[in-house]
């Protein structure tokens, strides 16, 4: 069990802030919460953590290739897309 | 809303019949496509079949298109008209959880993490605080595979919008448009997702040192 004192944080618990994250990130949270999230992250190391770790998953997650499609379906629709051309022709 | 010159050639390119141009449409949409159908219906198979119908309908309207959205905005509203007509066909309902998740509490972590909101002096404060990251495992392609693998597990609605949103690099609004959801909505689905993959990350991670 951790015996270091919790930092001294007003108006929010880190259970609240957790749930607060996206928000922040997004940018939707009020100008008076986002003080309120803000001064608590400057107290409490563990919640900046947190935070970094959040960061960190949304940058590796923008660094994976998007799924392609598959060969066989691109084919597929390359011919409906020539049937449908003729019909114009 | 003012057509890009972009689009503007594209659109011209596809009711001209040119293949190297539907195809770059194709390949730019058709997975997520797929992703966003099977929020709808039950099965993978149901779901190409959706897509399929999709892209014929676009073929099918595009002279027709007038451009008062944008090309790839048109095409999702089509995929989600079909993907509901299917659901409904297959007397599927979707589950609250997948669109309107605010219906449906969920925590970002387990309760265990924290310390009890009746806690005398320390209520809702980390009981197991996350740990620091290797920076050594970051950087191994096992990470992003494990990553890729927790976003395959989730639900298919927060599955749709982390891809859009992370994968994709799509906008908040492009995402709210393409799925037919509120900005709350959407952002709960992005909450839930992120926090479940940072939590796989954290297992593959922490195991690890």
């Amino acid at each position: 069990m951790n015996v270091i004192a919790p930092p001294e944080v007003q108006g929010l618990s880190c259970q609240e802030l957790v749930e607060l994250v996206t928000d922040y990130l997004e940018k939707a949270l009020p100008a008076d919460e986002r003080t309120v999230f803000e001064s608590h992250l400057d107290e409490c190391g563990n919640c900046r953590e947190y935070l970094a770790q959040m960061r960190t998953t949304i940058e590796l997650a923008g660094e994976l290739t998007p799924d392609s499609v598959s060969p066989e379906a691109e084919r597929v629709l390359l011919e409906t897309f020539r049937d449908w051309h003729r019909l114009y022709e | 809303m003012e057509r890009s010159p972009a689009e503007s050639q594209l659109l011209e390119a596809l009711r001209a019949g040119d293949e190297a141009a539907f195809a770059e449409v194709v390949r730019a949409y058709h997975s997520s496509l797929l992703r966003v159908a099977q929020i709808y219906v039950s099965s993978r198979a149901a779901a190409e079949e959706v897509v399929q119908e999709t892209w014929e309908a676009v073929l099918a309207g595009i002279e027709r298109f007038e451009g008062r959205s944008s090309l790839k905005t048109w095409i999702f509203s089509i995929l989600a008209n079909r993907a509901k007509t299917r659901a409904k066909r297959e007397r599927r309902t979707i589950p609250f959880s997948e669109l309107e998740p605010t219906r449906v509490p969920e925590a970002a972590l387990e309760p265990e993490r924290f310390r009890s909101p009746d806690d005398p002096r320390w209520p809702g404060h980390w009981a197991v605080p996350p740990q620091p990251w290797p920076e050594d495992g970051l950087l191994a392609g096992e990470t992003r595979d494990k990553l890729a693998e927790a976003i395959e597990q989730l639900p298919p609605g927060q599955r749709a919008v982390i891809s859009l949103r992370d994968i994709e690099g799509w906008s908040s609004e492009e995402v709210c448009n393409a799925l037919g959801v509120t900005e709350t909505n959407q952002r709960v689905l992005l909450h839930r997702a992120r926090s479940k993959v940072r939590t796989a990350l954290e297992e593959y991670l922490g195991g690890k040192t």
